[in-house]
């Protein structure tokens, strides 16, 4: 479905990614793992456009889409739940919804008001709140929503559960279990991998701007403390 | 104090308040969200004057006029957006300015190349010429069709950014304009609507003022300056802002333009109190712009949060 290639890019004249590499199959729950400033974000920024590529190829659904501007990256399928979340402080829950809102690519209207409330009834009961009055575990769960709301076919998720509490990350994780058994593939930057290795079908591994490991969660399970040691430790 | 002639004053400030209004509704959308100062603003209202009055003469019909200049202008908005000003976003405001200040030259130009150096004047229709007893005294109709005009576009824009898509995805992208791209949207076709809406709005306020004050080159810049006045005291970037700072400043304007010879007048010799009042008054929008400036630096209602 995505297949990134030799991918560089670089904010000004310090490069981040020196030929990252990543492969998603449909429905596939992918993470992406390494330290803080290594490039995971940046990866998905030059996926989405959002950093042009230096170089490099990224492949969605058979289409070269590197260099292509950011809405029509997103317009093919691609859904985005920020860093930070970037709710839009100043529309409602309601309004940060639908704003965004359209149908999947082919004219598919799975996710929608009503049902994106029922993945997240916390959001029904704040409808009418602005998004920056939310705390940041309602605003995470805004975000997946928001994005879900373009009935995307791949949903990129950065920092998935980043400063949430362990009640509130595993109802994240739970509704990510749910999107995957729909089908939607998702790549998910998280710190904590290893509740998700039983959901998880591959995962990647980057260092100063490569992909130095991939594998299954079977394989992960099996190099786990090398990959910790080498990769993943402070 | 002359009651009537307060009442009177009152409504001329409205008048000019909410004229103000749909010049700085424009500018401050689209300094606001595109972060691009837009000096030619002010040539958008000349050309809603200018072609309101030529098609008023052409098919003696003036709402038909007007809705059809509006629409012009709001075309030549886009197209300006689209060839010149897309190159901007992001530039060194220094940019902008020249470039715009090229515009209203360019407009200047093309409009006396068209209609000639000299003013030219926009009949209103019978049913707007005259005068209806207001508080027992004559009034103009066509200024407190203006006033109605100004609030019922107000109202419009209200309902437009508070309760529509196109509004929440301008309030989306004031606050964060790369998160609207990342979600699907595309970017240039929204700021390219929302010129062509401010566009529209400042033309409707030149062929609204033509009627009242000359048709002329260079009746844009005049206004120009008291619509960024305007914005600055009610908060870049907020329509609720530009709202309240616009009757602010009409009505401060125009009291002060009415009131302020007959009150120093009180302590002063005549001569004396019509010259200082006349010149105090012309700076009274200033002075209050330079208080509004030392209180709420970020204006009246800011936009962000």
């Amino acid at each position: 479905m995505l297949r990134v290639e030799g991918l560089e890019a670089a904010y000004g004249d310090s490069q981040v990614l020196f030929g990252m590499e990543l492969a998603i199959d449909h429905g596939a729950l992918v993470t992406l793992m390494g330290r803080n400033g290594m490039g995971k974000t940046t990866t998905v920024r030059a996926i989405l456009g959002l950093t042009p590529p230096r170089a490099g190829s990224v492949g969605f659904e058979g289409r070269e889409i590197a260099g292509w501007p950011p809405h029509r990256i997103a317009r093919l399928g691609i859904g985005f739940v920020p860093e930070g979340r970037r709710i839009f402080p100043r529309l409602s829950v309601r309004e940060n919804l639908v704003a965004t809102a359209r149908s999947g690519e082919g004219g598919g209207r799975d996710w929608t008001l009503d049902r994106v409330l029922d993945l997240f009834p916390r959001l029904a009961e704040r409808i009418d709140a602005m998004g920056g009055q939310l705390s940041g575990g309602e605003q995470q769960m805004l975000a997946i929503g928001r994005a879900l709301m373009t009935n995307p076919r791949l949903l990129l998720l950065d920092e998935a559960t980043e400063g949430l509490a362990p009640l509130i990350r595993r109802e994240i994780w739970r509704s990510l279990s749910r999107l995957k058994r729909e089908g939607l593939a998702i790549l998910l930057i998280d710190k904590h991998v290893e509740p998700l290795l039983d959901l998880a079908d591959r995962h990647f591994v980057i260092e100063k701007g490569r992909c130095v490991w991939q594998g299954s969660s079977a394989a992960f399970r099996t190099a786990m403390e090398e990959i910790k040691r080498r990769w993943l430790g402070v | 104090m002359d009651l009537l002639l307060l009442l009177q004053q009152t409504l001329n400030g409205l008048q000019l308040g909410v004229m103000l209004f749909l010049m700085a509704a424009g500018l401050t959308l689209i300094f606001g969200i595109m972060d691009l100062i837009n000096l030619a603003h002010g040539s958008f209202y000349m050309l809603g004057a200018y072609v309101t009055a030529w098609l008023v003469g052409l098919v003696d019909a003036f709402l038909p006029a007007l809705a059809l200049a509006l629409l012009a202008t709001a075309a030549v908005g886009y197209l300006v957006e689209v060839t010149t000003l897309r190159r901007l976003y992001g530039r060194d405001h220094l940019y902008q300015v020249l470039a715009t200040f090229g515009l209203i030259l360019f407009f200047n130009e093309g409009i006396k190349l068209l209609f000639g150096p000299q003013p030219i004047f926009l009949q209103p229709p019978d049913w707007l010429s005259g005068q209806i007893p207001l508080f027992g005294a004559p009034y103009p109709i066509i200024r407190l069709a203006i006033i109605a005009v100004g609030l019922a576009s107000a109202l419009l824009l209200w309902w437009l950014i508070g309760r529509t898509r196109l509004g929440m995805l301008i309030r989306a992208g004031a606050d964060d304009r790369e998160m609207v791209q990342a979600l699907g949207v595309d970017i240039a076709r929204l700021f390219g609507a929302i010129f062509a809406l401010g566009a529209a709005l400042a033309a409707l306020a030149g062929a609204m003022a033509g009627p009242i004050l000359a048709v002329r080159i260079g009746m844009g810049e005049d206004i120009l300056i008291l619509a960024f006045v305007v914005i600055v005291i009610g908060g870049i970037g907020s329509v609720r802002g530009a709202f309240v700072g616009a009757l602010l400043v009409g009505l401060v304007d125009t009291y002060g333009r009415a009131l302020l010879p007959d009150l120093l007048a009180v302590f002063l010799e005549r001569t004396v109190a019509d010259a200082a009042g006349a010149s105090i008054a012309s700076m009274a929008i200033y002075i209050l712009m330079a208080l509004v400036l030392a209180f709420r630096p970020r204006g009246l209602l800011p936009a962000r949060a």
